[in-house]
């Protein structure tokens, strides 16, 4: 065991301060230290995406972070992404359109679908597979998350406009 | 998969990052993204007792497009490279490599300075920058020295950079004429089963320059001076291509992996190899 | 009382059978707020890991944990020596062999477990693990069961007598001290003859590649033993979490009833969570030494490595026809690589699953089937991959027998097919080797898709690719692939079927509430098919309450009724049909309640969409809402309170899904890259509960296909090492790699369920497969290519082409 260190985080818009061995993987963190246990562990290689969380506005899998990397770090997970009663268009389509199964990869594919639509407000289906080909998933074929992730698109941006 | 326990450093600055490398020698790694070591670290097959994170120095997440240089500081990552429009109009093939590398979480983590130093022969970004002929600066606890990419790579995870020192920055010499970065893998996230870079100078029809590197085909990036060579003078026709497909299988040396046994790494590099010709060619 | 919404929109109400209702899973989900093992977190919890074998085979000469009970936070660490005295260092495995919790003397697989450190965290577990010292002696490694059968090397001393005799095994004779038993089927000597006389005879030698289900979600579970009130709570990924129960009680001798096993969310099973694996009798152990709870999450190189492995069979097949093609007689002989120890999840009766199966969709008069199972150095399992028991491997035999006919044929494969096939008129069919099959309209199905899909127009395309080809025009070469299956699902009968002798039946239990809405409780588990939504969409339609008023649950043995869970398609076939059985309980009494209320004889009310009404007079009615209020409150003369039924089902016969798939491919000859253009599928599960998941199910399933037939493999090299045990390796397709593919389906209900449906979920992995191969076989027909085996990654596709000589 090393040292433990004072690690200061924001997850979902709230700071967190703990002491933690520097070697704590952030989807520990998550998980185990904040009870935050959306973000799922997969494969632990950074392949699979499970454990996709944002830190400072990019899409990262979090299994491949140490907490000391993240110390000061800003944090969303897809407990932050909406609320029961206000849900993000992309949770509304994943339901609609029938985007997951098993449930497991859903956390992940939907926090790295908002980063990529915030990236790509417009994504052809090209694009789409491409800017998620960093999840997998072993329930869906991916198909219907592609729908859905095509259905937020235009949800969003007729909300968009609707504002403007 | 837990890493073993390490000490952990995030110092502000170079002479921070150069003293704790003094004090633990080889017990110490850099850290940019981390997305090679961690890994590593996890599965126990790197030990790393003190591990220095470079975010915090200042100064190495630069990218500087100049009119005869591009220069990238060690820490720019793979996303910013694709992001970067400036960097992209001067040197497309970095965005077109830096495209196929991993996925896209991994290439927000991923830097430039982790790809080249690490000498992992499946990364792409050395056989690139060797493409690229560019220059590596590395500073140690005796100041600042410039390598070549070309003589940068001795073996898997050996090169020339010393234990004491840190790679910040990579400099490109402003490439011109056509370009093409061409890899063939058995899926996203996948290391290459063959890639090639190849920057092409043409005038008058004709070949007057021509830089071919390939990827993940030794224990090091191939840069192959014969296969640009044999381009040299040539109108790229079919007997060029095969000239300098010959002279690249030459400088390569595959190895048996489970892409697939030597015999057919070494069709695809030429495959590779002659696409990548032809597309960088036809945007000469 | 006048009607306010017509007989349509009550039905649409209802969200019953046949609607493509949104899953009520999918707000949990979404928000992640699922609950999967490993968010469970309890007081005091401990966290247990293994110390794995390197070797593939080795003598364990002495295990040295002094130096990992010296790691703070590390409590305890467990060896055979350990579990010995409460016999646990063995345990049964579902195919009547018994396997090593913790290694006995020795080990047979890499990765097999040697130590269980019990620690307070992960971090102090995998630094205990790091300091376990075991010293191996290494003995040959045999990864290959031909030369298994004829080795010196015996791999389980276990299995021989001390005077050197090989006793039975629990399927019979054993010829060898590696041979595990002969199983077959069919009729020898007929077959031998039909085929030694026939016109035509096409053989072919195949080896249907090891790989395996990698689920997202690993296995895991969490053992807390309360030692006050001596109940053990078991939590983990189980696909069937009754069947764990008694295991658990058989073994440990904790009585059933203080035993509770609950599987919560599961997140993918395709089969990986079916076994019982050393990590739960390690996990009930170290909760019941430490009185702590203990949880064990295995990573994904120990589930890839050892939880579980699907095919490895290696088949010879012979197919005989007339001249005209019509098939006469078919002979297959399968050499199945069961590895150390003999832990396939096959019905007891089955030791090569339904792999009788293999005459598959066509009219054979004659067969024969033969299947030697064998120890080698590589992990247990054998676990049915997204499929029924050995159903993937027998209708890929079958499919690619009846190419290789084609070609011997010279004849279009569609055709061949098309001749062969079972005629509607001749179901239910008695299948040469056993099966009866319950319905099929495969004629119909086939002419469907190929009409679809353009089939002349694909060959002729396909025609002038080649000439292409030939001149030089282009480098790429198109596939069209094509597959007929027939699934055989719904395990099963009791009189056939059970497992460590548990019958498998499936149960469901219906509590009405008073105000109209109710709880349904199953044996099943859902792992991402969709139970809680369409299991009440059956009961919607059967009890004429909304969908969205009943709470469907499953997977808590203290709560739900006996059941073997959710594998082989069976939850639909079998809970399916329990469940439809259940509520025709409930209306029956509901029948009698609404002619007490309606002062009418109890057979001249009848039951429509959400009420019973008086026959010839539909405006007077109870709806079951009020029949559900009056069974709680109102007195009514010989008949008891209450509104509630259990239906414990066993199926009649399996059930026989069927489909028609068309696969077009793209081949780079000179990469072996290949692009799937098109894949068309036509599936007929009979009755149709929820077309949006069918379809869901359909897309996940050919892409688990994909992934299998163009790359998916658990590899071994010569030393017993597993080659491909990260994700860079081990191939799962991203959305990248996946096309579109284009559904379709017809409807043949099954005669003998209750409601016709007969499961959907393993059917496009099933027949998924041979189509993603065929299509890269047939690309390379024109040029000689009779057979290949899958894997179809690149380099394999370009041996063929090299061999091929397309690259000269």
């Amino acid at each position: 065991m090393s040292k433990k260190m004072h690690i200061k985080l924001n997850v979902n818009g709230k700071d967190e301060e703990f002491l933690a061995e520097p070697r704590e993987l952030l989807i520990y963190t998550l998980r185990e230290r904040l009870n935050i246990t959306g973000p799922h562990i997969g494969c632990e290689t950074s392949h699979c995406g499970a454990c996709t969380v944002t830190i400072n506005g990019k899409s990262v899998k979090s299994c491949t972070m140490f907490v000391a990397q993240a110390d000061g770090a800003a944090v969303t997970t897809i407990e932050g992404l909406g609320d029961p009663d206000n849900l993000h268009p992309l949770q509304e389509a994943f339901k609609e359109h029938h985007g997951l199964q098993c449930g497991y990869c859903t956390p992940g594919m939907i926090t790295r679908a908002t980063k990529l639509l915030e990236e790509n407000p417009n994504p052809t289906e090209e694009e789409i597979r491409f800017g998620m080909a960093g999840n997998i998933c072993r329930c869906t074929g991916y198909q219907n998350i592609v729908k859905s992730i095509q259905a937020a698109a235009s949800e969003m941006n007729a909300a968009k406009e609707a504002a403007e | 998969m837990i890493p073993a326990a390490f000490e952990y450093y995030r110092p502000k600055d170079m002479a921070g990052v150069l003293a704790v490398l003094e004090e633990h020698g080889d017990d110490a790694r850099v850290m940019a993204g981390g997305h090679s070591l961690i890994p590593m670290m996890k599965l126990r097959m790197a030990d790393v007792p003190h591990l220095i994170d470079l975010q915090d120095v200042g100064g190495m997440s630069d990218i500087e497009v100049g009119t005869d240089m591009i220069r990238l500081g060690a820490l720019v990552t793979q996303a910013d490279i694709i992001d970067h429009a400036e960097l992209s109009n001067a040197a497309p093939i970095l965005r077109e490599a830096a495209l196929q590398i991993a996925d896209p979480q991994v290439r927000y983590m991923g830097t430039v300075g982790g790809n080249v130093a690490n000498g992992d022969p499946g990364n792409d970004m050395p056989g690139l920058t060797q493409c690229l002929n560019a220059i590596f600066t590395v500073v140690g606890p005796n100041g600042e020295r410039d390598i070549p990419a070309r003589a940068f790579y001795e073996a898997a995870y050996v090169t020339a950079r010393e234990d004491e020192e840190v790679l910040t920055h990579v400099a490109i010499p402003m490439p011109n004429g056509g370009y093409a970065y061409e890899k063939q893998k058995r899926k996203i996230g996948d290391y290459a089963t063959a890639a090639a870079a190849v920057q092409i100078v043409k005038d008058g029809g004709i070949c007057v320059s021509a830089s071919i590197a390939m990827t993940n085909l030794s224990d090091t990036p191939v840069y192959s001076e014969a296969a640009g060579e044999a381009l040299l003078g040539t109108s790229v026709d079919a007997a060029a291509l095969d000239a300098s497909v010959a002279a690249m299988l030459g400088d390569i040396e595959p190895t048996e992996d489970n892409r697939g046994p030597v015999a057919f790494k070494n069709h695809v590099a030429g495959v590779i190899l002659r696409r990548a010709i032809l597309t960088a060619w036809s945007r000469a | 009382m006048k009607d306010e919404i017509t007989r349509e929109e009550r039905v649409d109400n209802l969200k019953g059978m046949g609607c493509s209702r949104k899953r009520v899973e999918d707000a949990r989900f979404t928000q992640g707020k699922g609950n999967y093992v490993d968010d469970i977190k309890l007081d005091g919890m401990l966290f247990g890991d293994f110390v794995r074998s390197p070797y593939a085979h080795a003598r364990i000469k002495s295990i040295d944990t002094a130096a990992a009970l010296e790691v703070p936070g590390v409590l305890a660490v467990l060896t055979a020596a350990d579990l010995e005295p409460l016999g646990l260092h063995w345990m049964p495995t579902l195919a009547g062999d018994k396997q090593m919790v913790l290694a006995d003397g020795k080990v047979l697989f890499q990765g097999q477990e040697v130590a269980y450190v019990v620690a307070e965290d992960r971090y102090a577990a995998a630094d205990g693990i790091e300091l376990v010292e075991v010293e191996y002696e290494e003995l040959p490694v045999i990864v290959n069961p031909f030369e298994s059968l004829k080795s010196d090397v015996v791999l389980r001393e276990d299995l021989v007598a001390e005077d050197g005799s090989i006793p039975d095994g629990a399927h019979g004779p054993r010829k060898h001290p590696n041979h595990i038993f002969t199983w077959d089927a069919g009729d020898k000597d007929p077959t031998e003859e039909v085929i030694a006389n026939a016109e035509v005879v096409a053989e072919e030698t195949m080896y249907y590649h090891r790989t395996h289900p990698c689920p997202l979600e690993t296995c895991g579970c969490v053992a807390s033993m309360d030692k006050v009130n001596g109940k053990l709570t078991l939590w983990g990924t189980f696909q069937a979490p009754h069947a764990i129960r008694t295991v658990v009680s058989l073994i440990s001798g904790i009585e059933e009833h203080n035993i509770r096993v609950i599987s919560p969310d599961i997140g993918g099973g395709f089969g990986n969570k079916v076994g019982a694996y050393p990590g739960y009798v390690c996990s009930v152990v170290a909760s019941i030494v430490t009185g702590k709870p203990v949880k064990w999450i295995e990573d994904r190189m120990d589930n890839l490595m050892t939880t579980a492995f699907a095919r490895d069979y290696h088949m010879t097949g012979k197919i005989s026809a007339t001249k005209e093609g019509k098939i006469t007689g078919l002979h297959c002989h399968v050499t199945a690589d069961h590895g150390g120890f003999d832990a396939c999840a096959d019905p007891t009766k089955f030791p090569a699953g339904f792999m009788n199966i293999c005459t598959g969709s066509y009219d054979i008069p004659t067969a024969y089937l033969e299947v030697e199972g064998v120890y080698t150095n590589k992990a247990p399992g054998g676990v049915s991959y997204r499929c029924s028991f050995r159903v993937t491997e027998a209708v890929y035999f079958i499919e690619r027998m009846i190419e290789v006919l084609a070609i011997e044929l010279n004849m279009d494969a569609a055709e061949l097919r098309r001749i062969n096939f079972i005629k509607k008129e001749q179901f239910p069919y008695t299948a040469a080797l056993g099966w009866e099959y319950d319905s099929g309209d495969y004629h119909t199905a086939w002419d469907k898709a190929l009409k679809t899909v353009g089939y002349d127009g694909l060959r002729t395309e396909q025609a002038q690719r080649v000439e292409d080809f030939k001149a030089g025009k282009t480098r790429k070469l198109m596939g069209i692939g094509l597959s007929f299956f027939t699934e055989i699902v719904g395990a099963g009968p009791v009189k056939n079927c059970d497992i460590l002798g548990l019958g498998m039946f499936d149960s469901c239990e219906i509590r009405i509430h008073p105000t109209g809405s109710a709880i349904a409780r199953l044996g099943t588990i859902s792992q991402g098919q969709g139970h809680a939504t369409t299991f009440a969409q059956i009961l919607a339609s059967e009890i004429g309450l909304p969908a969205d008023s009943i709470t469907i649950e499953e997977g808590d043995t203290d709560t739900a009724p006996y059941g073997l869970g959710t594998y082989g398609s069976r939850s639909t076939p079998v809970a399916g049909a329990a469940t439809a059985m259940a509520g025709r309980k409930i209306r029956a009494k509901a029948q009698m309640i609404a002619a007490y209320l309606l002062e009418v004889h109890d057979n001249d009310v009848e039951f429509d969409v959400d009420r019973f009404v008086v026959k010839g007079a539909p405006e007077k009615f109870k709806t079951m809402k009020e029949i559900a209020f009056a069974a709680y409150n109102q007195a009514i003369p010989g008949i008891e309170p209450g509104l509630e039924a259990v239906s414990y089902y066993d199926p009649p016969n399996m059930t026989y899904p069927f489909g028609a798939y068309v696969c077009v491919m793209d081949i780079d000859v000179d990469t072996g890259v290949t692009e799937i253009r098109r894949f068309y599928a036509l599936d007929d599960c009979g009755t149709r509960i929820n077309p949006m998941i069918i379809e869901g199910q359909v897309h996940g399933g050919l892409t688990e296909a994909l992934a299998v037939a163009l790359g998916q493999e658990i590899a071994y090299d010569d030393m017993g090492n597993v080659k491909t045990g990260t994700l860079m390796d081990f191939f799962l397709p991203t959305a990248w790699e996946v096309p579109n593919y284009e559904t379709d389906f017809t409807v043949t209900p099954s005669p003998h369920h209750p409601i016709g449906a007969k499961g959907v979920g393993e059917s496009p992995h099933v027949g998924g497969v041979p189509c993603f191969s065929n299509a890269v076989q047939d690309a390379f027909r024109p040029f000689g290519n009779r057979h290949t085996n899958m894997p179809h990654d690149h380099w394999r596709i370009w041996r063929t082409a090299n061999e091929l000589g397309l690259h000269d």
